[in-house]
């Protein structure tokens, strides 16, 4: 147990520390010079030296990496080279506009794609199984930045049901995490649907029907369940592909959020703001990995969680 | 079953219609059936100089620039699609690879490469492709790879944004999600009588990989390519929605949604147009991609 757990734990650091050097060389590997970036065009030569020397911009690239790992394990992610802002501090500032418009719209994505999921593989390759199977492969086709424009004109400006280009409390995250939501609940609705048309097929439901439980109650509490448990690893998983679609929406409706930030630093050539936003992405992405264990553990618990 | 099928049929002429579109463009706007894309048309303002609605000699209107939108998405497809596949090959050649080696070899190097992969996997591809993709700019920026002291110019390398750049870029970000699939595939496939009387023979490793597993591999990577293809393009239009993409005056569906943006509330037709082109691409190559993964695999 303690042994899985530090070799999770082993690896899990593998990947993060994998994450700041690739990010890390791939941004340091652009020409130009940084303190340009940072004094503008017309700094003096003497300006240049100095920030050179402040920022160790003459080291070996190796040299600063572990100047940078240094400053990291010190819980210092750097400052902002454009508005000197320290990176941690306009992540958390962020952090509530992103977390909160993730968590709406997973609950938004989740809440219909179970229903969806689990009603089509009941009424398998009926009109509505099928007419599911096309609307869920277009939402799987929509552009995001599209999607929230379209929904930003029809809901918003023709129709006036909900605010636009301003945001002033939660209320205000209903669309942009609508427009998120939409982008992944077809997906889910067909991941669903095909482990319940596995999983009605097992022994056990047909024993709950002999049994003679009501098809509902055979269908949302004992297919379910287990019909859930690769959903869930692929949210663990998908967790990358969220903060993509965040990008996006926030971009649209412009909320403050982590994608903003990211987008921007990437405009403002920013490379301490660009190692933030990658790293709390990858820590994301890690976390959420854990949590699916240690999920497993409580749904099934036959499967031994490794956290 | 059949149902996937029938839809698989059309994506493919939808498919089909869009590349031959986009290869008979230049040939359409000669003999006149097609307006030209980067140029504005003598009557393509109205009289206050303002774009023209859809309808009329204009099908889907025109732009802020008096230009024809549908001869833009017509013309739009002629980078969208090359680049969509492009980005597709690039990310297949790594993403076979990858898994392949993996899988076959396992051990250490099943260990690392999938450390890797689960490097580029923790990074959204869209930030990692922006992040490639503010490296170049259009001017292009030259890198030496050589130290200063060595004048060798052969080792200096141009980055610049233009169609190819950026196909390898989105290419070299979608490749992670494949080497799962493919891993997985080889993992089953090496257990398999065949490789194991190759090897019993006396098969060398790499001949077992190229005549055993890879060609049993093919249906895999079809359908894997095809549904990549939907993601590829979307990628590419994501990039030229944030004005990183191909770089003007080649029109593409990203960048002129983006263009048209600031007008859209009293010209919504500006950004619904090429928005319409792209869902239709991607669902064409989606629908195409399920209904060959239906044939590959009819558990589903």
């Amino acid at each position: 147990m303690l042994h899985r757990l530090l070799r999770r734990l082993g690896l899990s650091v593998v990947t993060l520390l994998g994450t700041a050097f690739l990010t890390f060389m791939l941004l340091n590997a652009v020409p130009g010079d940084v303190a340009r970036v940072i004094a503008g065009a017309k700094a003096s030569p003497e300006v240049i030296k100095e920030i050179h020397a402040k920022y160790h911009l003459d080291d070996p690239l190796w040299q600063r990496f572990f100047l940078y790992l240094n400053q990291l394990a010190h819980g210092d992610l750097g400052h902002s080279y454009v508005t000197d802002q320290s990176v941690a501090e306009a992540l958390i500032t962020r952090l509530p506009t992103t977390a909160a418009l993730s968590a709406l719209a997973v609950v938004m994505w989740i809440a219909l794609a179970v229903p969806l999921g689990a009603l089509t593989a009941r009424f398998r390759d009926s009109w509505f199984d099928r007419s599911t199977l096309v609307v869920a492969t277009i939402t799987l086709s929509l552009p995001a930045f599209w999607l929230a424009r379209m929904l930003q004109y029809w809901l918003g400006y023709q129709l006036g049901w909900f605010p636009i280009g301003f945001f002033r409390s939660l209320g205000d995250l209903l669309l942009p995490a609508a427009a998120l939501a939409i982008l992944f609940v077809g997906y889910y609705a067909r991941l669903i649907h095909t482990n319940m048309v596995d999983v009605l097929e097992s022994p056990y439901i047909q024993a709950a029907r002999a049994k003679g439980l009501s098809e509902t109650r055979i269908l949302f509490k004992h297919a379910l369940r287990n019909a859930m448990i690769p959903v869930i690893t692929i949210l663990g998983m998908d967790v990358a592909g969220l903060l993509g679609g965040v990008l996006f929406i926030e971009n649209v409706f412009a909320l403050p959020g982590i994608g903003t930030l990211a987008v921007q630093s990437v405009f403002n050539l920013d490379p301490p703001v660009i190692m933030g936003t990658v790293l709390f992405s990858a820590t994301m992405v890690v976390g959420a990995n854990w949590v699916v264990d240690l999920l497993y553990g409580l749904i099934d618990p036959r499967i031994k969680s490794a956290v | 079953m059949l149902m996937a099928n029938r839809l698989a049929g059309v994506g493919a002429v939808i498919i089909l219609i869009f590349a031959l579109l986009a290869v008979a463009a230049p040939t359409l706007t000669r003999w006149h059936l097609l307006h030209t894309p980067d140029q504005q048309d003598e009557q393509g303002l109205d009289a206050d100089g303002l774009p023209r609605p859809a309808g009329g000699a204009y099908l889907a209107g025109t732009d802020n620039l008096g230009r024809d939108m549908l001869s833009r998405v017509v013309y739009g497809a002629r980078v969208s699609l090359p680049v969509g596949v492009g980005a597709m090959l690039t990310a297949m050649v790594i993403g076979v690879t990858v898994g392949l080696l993996a899988g076959f070899f396992g051990g250490k190097l099943d260990l690392v490469l999938m450390r890797i992969t689960e490097i580029f996997m923790t990074i959204p591809a869209i930030l990692l492709a922006i992040a490639f993709a503010g490296l170049l700019d259009v001017s292009g920026r030259t890198i030496h790879l050589h130290p200063a002291w060595l004048h060798w110019s052969w080792l200096d390398v141009t980055l610049k944004r233009g169609a190819v750049s950026v196909f390898f870029i989105v290419g070299l970000v979608s490749w992670p999600g494949m080497v799962r699939v493919v891993r997985a595939q080889v993992l089953a496939l090496k257990e398999r009588e065949f490789v194991l009387a190759a090897r019993t023979l006396g098969a060398s490793d790499a001949r077992i990989i190229l005549r055993a597993v890879l060609p049993n591999l093919l249906p895999t990577v079809i359908v894997l390519s095809v549904m990549s293809i939907a993601n590829t393009i979307l990628l590419e239009a994501g990039l030229g929605y944030l004005g990183i993409g191909v770089p003007p005056p080649a029109p593409t569906w990203g960048s002129m949604i983006s263009e048209g943006q600031p007008y859209f509330i009293t010209y919504p037709h500006l950004v619904i147009v090429p928005g319409l082109a792209i869902v239709l691409t991607v669902l064409a190559f989606n629908l195409l991609g399920q209904g060959l993964q239906e044939i590959v695999n009819p558990k589903r």
